[in-house]
């Protein structure tokens, strides 16, 4: 699709600056309807067993408590899984808060505490007596790997990892082997807002709840099903997001606890979920891992093994997609995958930043490391010489892949070429100094979307679809993509959010909301232009008689004969001779969904490649990332300013994991211990140095009409291998269990 | 958080009258910790007494040449106060190595002593804790005990005191002063803080109702030669793993007079003069150090988690001699990659 370029593709400030850094944005927990009660979540001490007793009557004798909500008194409102199953519920059975005296993991919610105040509510419930009686409960990985299953194709965008060729044979036509486990715990997304949901009560079961989510529709979706509204009962507005990375994927429990409160006690009400709370849901789960590559002498790949046991719950099977990748990422014929789940007693993971990938890639890309030692190749050249230009798992050409220029020109800006091989052989003054490299692969997903756009006899664009924003640049990115297709200013422009009144719209997840909104953003523009068209056609201008819509173009605010530039109508005009106040106009969604139906004549996927620097004192072990280099092959970049910002991110999350971040579990409680933002470490700025963001360009017409890929997660992708790998080449010291502290390197 | 009752203390005598007379009471300062131990419900204080109307905040010269810190100067001005720049670099360098810029604005001096373990489980009211209900069990024991001590532990608790500050005031030779219901007294900073027991649940050697009133620096500041060395899983805002407070006097090469302290190994800042007196008199060498190093930890107990820090401790210990010794390098390996602490 050929564009103008006054506004996609340029770096733009965020429209939604202004109201973050002045406070006008509001997130769930910041809507103060009058009237409101507060809900506070009493949790779970225990992993497993059950409530016994819970004595609610002193609470309940405080003045301005106003109900203790329990297993004992919550109503069933529904009785069969699939109520309670949310659109990307895993296989299995949700969890149902306050639905029965069961306790399946710590910190599952046993009680909310209703009050006038939330100090109030707070106190009542750390005094609320409940008396559990506990079984033993398991929670240890290593000790199910044996009892580890395959699991089945439940969850959406889960494709069991397919294994090709005889991955026996492979390993013995190779010269050189390798061979190594690899680990890491589970991580919590830890967004700075926490997950909160204000419930207004609008009287008759009418609510309008503001949550915490990255789906309104899915929001709306599970209440409307648990609940028995419709959805005029039920309008989900979520206008701001602070921080997802996965997180808000599926609705939490903290907000069927306000619907029901409201509903029960028939008021507005708000729970708020505490930090330590935020540590009580999904998370990225632990993985356990099995690597064997075997390459022949001109080092191309023999053979690839990619075997992972991840946990889940003992109540759903979350699947991602961790092994997958090491079928595409490298070109090899004898490729033998396997996943596995083992069930603990802890919470249903969840989609985290580059869910499935980001744990995989650590293990590949370590692997492959290893093996560009004991082949004897540069770790770069070595990757180039197995690099795949045909996606061999699907069997299918890629729309486009400029992978191999994001090694070169990834390289060249680090300098990669200067790097001596000999493990401990750079220094900087008395620092130890390493290279490493990795880099990795993530879908490129466009998913049906219907935007509305409207333009006002003022020639005013309001564009609206109920997607999220969460911190991504969604507001801004889709105001760009409206203001170059109807040629007007990006003043003239406002693009409205994060609501079920709007046009459905999907998930804020997968890397697909650039795709799959911008190009439903540029559809519905053109069905307005038609609109418009089709109404100066009825006013008595005879340039336009006759005219089809292929002749007409939108630049200035008017409308334009192709052929000659001259003949013009200004757009506010026609809306106003329309004597309607606005002429509006929305996608056709079925459209897209029919097109997400045919089988894909296309592998379609997002690349990196990052190049680390890490400096290591030699007596102490601290380890400094000093530079990163993450260059990314994502399509058409519509904002390289909020583009960037975003790989920024991800390289930080990457260095996170690689460094410091994990959830500490004390098996003996079956709970996470590090439950505070001051001990579950996330990298601060002190830790991040330079991080040079390159977009290689890559033109895709095949993807999507705007070429579109996404780059949320394939930014994250490589990076913690490649920290991993920087450390090797600094100390000779191999660490294959993620985070790599100072511990592990002494 | 429980409800609770709040005064404004007027002066040290009617703060101390205050306390006495309310049980369950507790001083607040800053509030950069207490304020979390009751939002935790892991402090459930009755009724607050807020002593930021004492003044107390002033930091002086005293008269046989050393530096009173009032009680209740903030970190930050103390940090930066040019008396303790110029005169105890060493107290700067630690006060910087800890928390983040917002917190030491509101933290005070006394405060820093005050404040509690960060040990997970004295803050999770789902686990035992002998810190937080005496008599209920040591969970960092056989636990997650990667942040605990190494030294002067017991088997009721072997949670560690958090202060970076404390390291140096330790290092230094401060004397506590302190008001109470039996009037004025001075504590010398080693007795200050207490080591476990049977009693983990008392941090310190206060008695009932004392108020801390101000730190007394001697004159000697051992602003020539100095370092202090943290060690932490991220590059700020994280507790110390291992910290060195290392100061000495050289006469060229020799050792004339040396401080050794320690944060983050155990229950209270762990100074050791038996190590500073193995260094009066010796080479500032690294066979020095490393011999120092090993005494220093000798009768170390690692638990686990935490048993890398009894090595990790050494090298510490080398390096900021090291350090100290020669003056060259940024003092806190934190912050060698650019100076802003």
């Amino acid at each position: 699709m050929t564009l103008q370029t006054d506004y996609i593709g340029k770096p733009t400030n965020r429209v939604d600056g202004p109201a973050k850094v002045t406070g006008g944005a509001k997130y769930a927990a910041e809507y103060n309807v009058p009237n409101m009660l507060y809900g506070y979540v009493v949790s779970s001490p225990i992993a497993k067993g059950k409530i016994t007793k819970i004595d609610a009557a002193p609470v309940l004798a405080l003045a301005g408590v106003q109900q203790v909500f329990s297993h004992e008194n919550v109503p069933h409102y529904a009785f069969f899984d699939r109520s309670y199953q949310d659109e990307i519920a895993p296989g299995g059975s949700p969890f149902r808060p306050l639905y029965d005296a069961e306790i399946k993991f710590s910190l599952q919610p046993v009680a909310l505490v209703v009050a006038d105040t939330f100090e109030l509510a707070r106190y009542a419930a750390s005094v609320l007596y409940i008396e559990y009686e506990e079984v033993a409960h398991e929670t240890k990985l290593s000790q199910h790997i044996d009892d580890a299953y395959e699991p089945g194709t439940g969850k959406t965008g889960y494709q069991p990892p397919k294994s090709r060729g005889n991955f026996g044979k492979g390993w013995k036509e190779g010269v050189a082997h390798v061979e190594a486990q690899f680990s890491h715990h589970a991580q919590h997304h830890n967004p700075m807002e926490n997950f909160a949901t204000t419930v207004e009560w609008l009287g008759d079961k009418y609510l309008n709840i503001y949550d915490k989510t990255q789906g309104a529709f899915n929001s709306q979706l599970l209440v409307t099903k648990i609940f028995g509204l419709s959805k005029e009962q039920a309008r989900v507005v979520s206008k701001y997001t602070g921080g997802g990375f996965g997180s808000g994927l599926r609705p939490q429990y903290q907000l069927l606890l306000a619907v029901m409160a409201s509903l029960e006690l028939e008021r507005s009400v708000r729970v708020s979920l505490t930090r330590e709370q935020m540590f009580s849901f999904g998370h990225r789960p632990e993985t356990m891992q099995h690597v064997a590559l075997a390459a022949a002498a001109d080092g191309s790949l023999t053979g690839i093994n990619h075997f992972a046991v991840a946990e889940t719950s003992q109540f759903e099977d979350f699947t991602e997609n961790v092994v997958g990748w090491s079928g595409m990422l490298y070109d090899c014929k004898n490729v033998a995958l396997g996943y596995r789940l083992a069930k603990l007693d802890v919470y249903t993971p969840l989609d985290m930043r580059a869910p499935g990938a980001a744990s995989g890639s650590i293990a590949l890309e370590i692997a492959m490391d290893e093996m560009a030692y004991a082949a004897g190749l540069d770790p770069l050249e070595f990757r180039i010489r197995n690099y795949s230009d045909r996606d061999q798992a699907q069997d299918l050409p890629y729309s486009s892949k400029a992978l191999r220029k994001c090694y070169h020109e990834g390289a060249a800006k680090f300098g990669w070429e200067k790097r001596t091989a000999e493990p401990g052989s750079m220094r900087d003054g008395n620092l130890l100094v390493g290279w490493g490299m990795g880099g990795g692969v993530w879908d490129a997903t466009t998913k049906p979307a219907t935007v509305r756009a409207s333009l006002d006899a003022d020639g005013h664009l309001t564009v609206s679809s109920g997607t999220n924003e969460i911190g991504t640049g969604t507001y801004t990115i889709m105001t760009q993509i409206a203001a170059e297709s109807m040629g007007l200013p990006i003043e003239a422009v406002t693009f409205v959010l994060g609501d079920t009144e709007l046009p459905e719209s999907p998930l804020q997840g997968g890397s697909w909301t650039a795709a799959s909104v911008g190009n439903s953003v540029v559809e519905a523009c053109a069905a307005l232009g038609e609109k418009l068209l089709k109404q100066a056609q009825k006013m008595d201008s005879l340039a336009f008689k006759d005219v089809k819509i292929e002749d007409v173009q939108f630049a200035n605010g008017q409308m334009r004969l192709r052929s000659d530039s001259t003949k013009a109508m200004v757009l506010r005009d026609v809306v106003q001779a329309s004597g309607e106040g606005k002429i509006e106009a929305q996608n056709a969604k079925e459209k897209s969904k029919l097109a997400a139906l045919k089988p894909p004549k296309y592998s379609m996927h997002a690349h990196n490649a990052v190049f680390v620097e890490v400096k290591v004192d030699p007596d102490l072990m601290t380890v400094h990332v000093t530079r990163v280099v993450n260059a990314v092959a994502a399509g058409r970049i519509l904002n390289p300013k909020t583009a960037r910002s975003q790989v920024l991110g991800s390289v930080v999350w990457g260095l996170g994991m690689a460094l410091m971040e994990e959830s500490v579990m004390d098996h003996r409680f079956g709970r996470y211990m590090n439950h505070s933002l001051a001990e579950y470490h996330v990298p601060v700025n002190a830790d991040i140095h330079d991080i040079d963001v390159i977009f290689v360009n890559e033109e895709d017409d095949k993807v999507n009409p705007l070429g579109i890929k996404g780059i949320g997660e394939v930014g994250m992708l490589g990076v913690a291998g490649a920290v991993a790998n920087a450390i090797y080449h600094a100390t000779g010291k191999r660490v294959r269990d993620m985070p790599i502290t100072v511990d592990k390197l002494l | 958080m429980n409800s609770f009752t709040f005064t404004q203390a007027a002066a040290v005598d009617a703060a101390v009258r205050e306390k006495a007379s309310h049980d369950g009471a507790a001083y607040i300062g800053g509030g950069t910790n207490l304020v979390d131990l009751m939002k935790e419900n892991v402090a459930r204080p009755t009724h607050l007494i807020g002593l930021k109307k004492l003044g107390l905040d002033t930091i002086e010269n005293t008269p046989d040449g050393g530096l009173r810190l009032g009680a209740l100067a903030t970190n930050a001005d103390t940090a930066y106060h040019p008396e303790v720049i110029s005169r105890y670099p060493l107290l700067n360098q630690a006060i910087l190595a800890g928390a983040s810029p917002q917190l030491r604005n509101m933290a005070t001096d006394a405060g820093n002593l005050m404040q509690r373990t960060r040990c997970y489980y004295f803050y999770d009211l789902a686990t035992p804790c002998n810190k937080r209900e005496p008599g209920t069990g040591c969970s960092a024991i056989g636990g997650y005990n990667r942040v605990c001590g190494i030294l002067g532990t017991s088997d009721s608790c072997i949670a560690t005191h958090p202060s970076d500050m404390c390291v140096a005031l330790a290092a230094l030779d401060t004397i506590v002063r302190v008001s109470g219901p039996n009037g004025e007294r001075t504590i010398k900073f080693e007795d200050f803080h207490r080591l476990p027991g049977n009693h983990p649940e008392r941090d310190n050697t206060l008695e009932p109702g004392e108020l801390i009133t101000g730190l007394d620096l001697p004159k000697k500041g051992f602003s020539e030669n100095f370092s202090y060395l943290k060690l932490r899983d991220r590059s700020s805002y994280a507790f110390a793993l291992v910290s060195v407070a290392a100061a000495l006097e050289l006469d060229g090469n020799t050792i004339k007079d040396a401080r050794l302290a320690l944060g983050g190994v155990a229950h209270k800042p762990w100074r050791d003069q038996a190590a500073e007196a193995m260094l009066v008199g010796q080479p500032a060498t690294a066979d020095t150090f490393r011999r120092v190093a090993a005494k220093v930890l000798e009768n170390a107990k690692g638990y686990g988690e935490n048993t890398f820090k009894i090595e990790l401790a050494k090298r510490a210990i080398v390096r900021a001699l090291k350090q100290a010794t020669e003056m060259k390098e940024a003092v806190d390996t934190n912050a060698f990659l650019n100076s802003n602490p």
